[in-house]
């Protein structure tokens, strides 16, 4: 181990400051607080701190995804080779999966960490690690069979024109990894919707195809997979997505490490599961709904992208609401509007992504509502302060 | 009436290295110092040159813009040193003490019956005026300013702080004659807080209205109390009083002679003899404490709010411990992965230290990370237990935007209320210092 050290601190020798290569430093730093926690000491402020670092959260949250994209992998494999021969083993799927995704997963790390690193680079700041889960988030929300290229471009327009164009990390108004997938839903929307993209190779072989339960809805026609299914995941859809159990893996690691809230996540689902009650109470009313209208509402929990949607995108802290009570309404909202876009608009049956990103553009007007009451009472106090003085 | 507090956010962290409950005499020192910077905002003037005899009580400095306030020696000496820094600051004022001390006479006085005028011009000829400070902003106050209230907090809740309680119990009468001279100062009310664990020393005393402090740190913190009891207004002054130089105040009247006694808990992991001792303020550590290796960090103060300092300097003067902990400065291998590395605690749950709710940790100074964007939210708020939103009165002191500092309570707060933050931030973001230069330039805009 110490031999490592001393190789690392010899190879970052040219990086220090006044020598040659400074001005890359922050790569060559990005890869050694990797390897190890730095040195520093505190030089201001307390003199101890919390054993908690921004890398430390990150990977909670990688570590969190993993349920869902090994699901995903299998899922992938499954939903593909179970329409071509009667027996599929899991490695065979899991492979078949992998074979897909692990390329993806390359190209949105490569594409975008490189971005990264340019931009601490010219910024002269560290690099910071949100990347690590927008990285991983990108892949998992896309349709199998998407061209390695458009990963790549839609990984550029979230770096470049979703978060650095706002002043990098911290700064974003909308999550990356959704602003990646919405850039694809728009510009490729052959590639993102219909039921020719859901099931690996559905494009290329006949035989195979497959809609989402969502879709097939918006079709006017009748859902033939069982809810242990929905809930399981094994059914069309986005890579990591369709697994609700697994999800809920990762939000109990995110709720037990306090990394996710569990208020927006609650929050998220109840809102959800309110429009859906609402909807499905439509026929008492004298209404005729529709399929959509009238899918159960515990079932609209457990299709299309809400669940992930929910704990994975709608908790990211940037662009989330900041305040206790802004992170109720804000989910609550989320999960309201998801099922609203799916069920009124149904050529956006993945109303998750915009609910969430039409969200984030309001959290800082949830924000700023939540905090003016608490400026106002402060003002109120001190007017009843100086009316006292008077009155003296 | 008396108004009980009951804290419920906040992080109660237990540290190794607790000091023995048990009072000794410390050595005299050699040399004791008083340094201006501790003394924020104060413009040192000096009056007297080095190598003059001074008496316990005789005026070394005044503040340059608030002429009253003096600063006078802990001891009876010779001044040898007035040591600056860059651009001729005054660092450190150094008297070297004779072998037993003479006092500047005042005169006794019975506070209660005396004149309110002649109270307060007593407190600060002797140098007791640089015990009271104010919020907002937490400097020496302006003896020109008439507080709304004055505040003493005697509940230590910092993590391996003195124990006040445990401090004051054979000094109940000085304490008493101290609140009979702070009640001079201020139309309004002297609030007193006690701990409510334990049965208090200082529940009898008279003149105060008493308030029973439960919760963990920064309960202890007069800043939380005085936003509990009665919160600060814009354009409200309001002073506070260290627990013991109340008692300080009280001997100044009682004995009309300046006793500058300051009792210092000697804490921390790697300190050998932790215990309480009896010195005078700004002693120098080297008599309570061997000399220490680079491997360790010698903080006046607590581990949250203290200073650095090293080898044969001086204790701080508002600092009643000295806290040595180890150095932080080496690498962890893959530090940075979850549920590794348990020994270290933290207060979200990406540590498994909150397993271990009975165990005292043994905390380094290694920063555990590098700074980064502000990106998680909602830990702040844990660990501040005010109606404040940290976060966004952190963000509005780094843009500098007054009336926004202003809308989300700055003149309620104090970098000691941020030092949990400090601690608990992901980001690793100096938030004390951040409220520092927000209150600095509040005082150059606002005043």
């Amino acid at each position: 181990m110490e031999w490592i050290r001393q190789r690392l601190d010899k190879f970052k020798e040219p990086f220090q400051k006044g020598k040659k290569l400074e001005k890359y430093a922050p790569a060559i730093n990005a890869l050694d607080t990797f390897l190890y926690t730095p040195n520093h000491t505190t030089q201001k402020g307390a003199h101890i701190r919390d054993a908690v670092d921004l890398k430390r959260t990150m990977i909670t949250v990688v570590l969190a995804l993993v349920p869902a994209l090994i699901f995903g992998m299998w899922n992938g494999g499954y939903q593909y080779l179970s329409q071509i021969q009667t027996e599929v083993g899991f490695w065979e799927a899991f492979g078949h999966g992998a074979l897909k995704i692990v390329p993806m997963i390359a190209v949105s790390y490569g594409v975008g960490l490189g971005l990264e690193f340019l931009f601490a680079i010219i910024r002269g700041h560290e690099v910071n690690e949100g990347y690590l889960v927008t990285g991983l988030l990108i892949p998992m929300i896309m349709p199998i069979d998407i061209p390695l290229w458009m990963v790549a471009l839609s990984v550029v327009f979230a770096v470049v024109i979703g978060k650095e164009a706002f002043g990098g990390t911290g700064m974003n108004i909308l999550n990356p990894a959704l602003t990646a997938r919405a850039f694809a839903f728009f510009a490729y929307p052959t590639y993102m919707s219909g039921n020719k993209v859901w099931v690996s190779e559905a494009s290329s072989v006949d035989a195979v195809s497959g809609e989402t339960i969502l879709g097939t809805l918006a079709a006017g026609e009748n859902v033939e997979y069982s809810v242990m299914n929905m809930f399981s995941g094994v059914i069309p859809g986005s890579i990591a997505e369709t697994s609700t159990i697994c999800i809920l893996a990762g939000a109990l690691l995110l709720i037990l490490t306090k990394v996710g809230s569990w208020r927006i996540i609650l929050s998220g689902f109840i809102g959800a599961a309110v429009m859906a009650l609402i909807f499905n109470a439509l026929p008492s009313m004298g209404v005729e709904g529709n399929n959509l209208t009238n899918f159960p509402w515990y079932q609209h929990l457990i299709v299309g992208g809400l669940a992930f949607g929910v704990v994975f995108m709608a908790t990211d802290p940037v662009s989330a609401a900041q305040t206790v009570k802004g992170k109720w309404i804000y989910g609550f909202l989320i999960g309201l509007f998801a099922v609203m876009i799916r069920i009124f608009n149904p050529a956006y049956p993945e109303g998750i992504m915009l609910a969430i990103l039409l969200m984030n553009v309001f959290a800082p007007v949830i924000d700023h509502y939540v905090i003016q009451a608490n400026v106002k009472s402060r003002k109120k106090r001190l007017s009843g302060a100086t009316q006292i003085k008077t009155a003296v | 009436m008396s108004k009980d507090i009951r804290i419920k956010r906040g992080l109660a962290l237990r540290l190794k290295g607790e000091a023995e409950k048990q009072i000794v005499e410390a050595p005299r020192s050699k040399t004791y110092a008083i340094k201006p910077p501790d003394f924020h905002s104060v413009v040192p003037k000096m009056t007297l040159k080095e190598g003059v005899r001074v008496l316990a009580g005789e005026t070394l400095f005044y503040s340059k813009y608030t002429e009253e306030v003096k600063f006078t020696s802990p001891v009876s000496g010779t001044l040898i040193e007035i040591k600056r820094a860059e651009r001729r600051r005054i660092v450190e004022v150094i008297i070297e003490a004779h072998p037993t001390d003479s006092y500047k006479d005042f005169g006794k006085m019975n506070a209660e019956t005396a004149a309110p005028e002649e109270v307060k011009s007593r407190i600060l000829e002797s140098g007791c005026g640089a015990f009271i400070k104010q919020r907002p902003y937490d400097i020496v106050a302006d003896p020109k300013d008439s507080p709304k209230a004055i505040f003493i907090s005697a509940v230590s809740t910092a993590p391996l702080a003195a124990d006040i309680g445990f401090v004051l119990k054979d000094k109940v009468a000085a304490f008493q004659e101290g609140i009979n001279a702070l009640n001079k100062l201020t139309s309004g009310k002297v609030h007193l807080s006690v701990d409510a664990s334990s049965e208090s020393c200082l529940k009898e005393i008279k003149g105060v209205e008493l308030h029973k402090v439960k919760g963990p740190h920064p309960a202890g913190n007069v800043g939380v109390q005085i936003h509990k009891i009665d919160p600060l207004n814009r354009g409200e002054r309001v002073w506070v009083v260290g627990a013991e130089d109340v008692t300080i105040i009280g001997n100044l009247f009682l004995t009309g002679e300046l006793h500058a006694d300051r009792t210092l808990a000697v804490t921390g992991s790697e300190a050998e003899d932790r215990k309480y001792y009896k010195a005078k303020i700004g002693a120098n550590i080297s008599d309570f404490i061997p000399q220490m290796p680079d491997s360790v960090r010698i903080i006046s103060g607590d581990v949250l709010t203290g200073d650095k300092i090293s080898n044969n300097q001086y204790i701080g003067f508002y600092h009643n411990s000295i806290t040595l902990i180890p150095e932080g400065n080496q690498y962890r291998m893959f530090g940075w992965l979850p549920f590794t590395y348990n020994n270290i605690h933290s207060n979200s749950k990406t540590s498994l230290s909150w397993l271990m709710p009975k165990k005292k940790f043994e905390p380094t100074t290694n920063l555990n990370g590098e700074e980064r964007a502000l990106v998680v939210t909602g830990e702040m708020e844990e660990v501040l237990p005010m109606d404040i939103y940290p976060m966004q009165l952190l963000k509005a002191c780094i843009s500098g935007d007054i009336e926004k500092m202003e809308n989300l309570g700055i003149y309620e707060v104090a970098p000691e209320d941020f030092a949990l933050i400090d601690y608990v931030n992901t980001s690793k973001i100096e938030a004390q210092e951040i409220i520092r230069l927000g209150l600095d330039l509040m005082i150059t805009e606002v005043g």
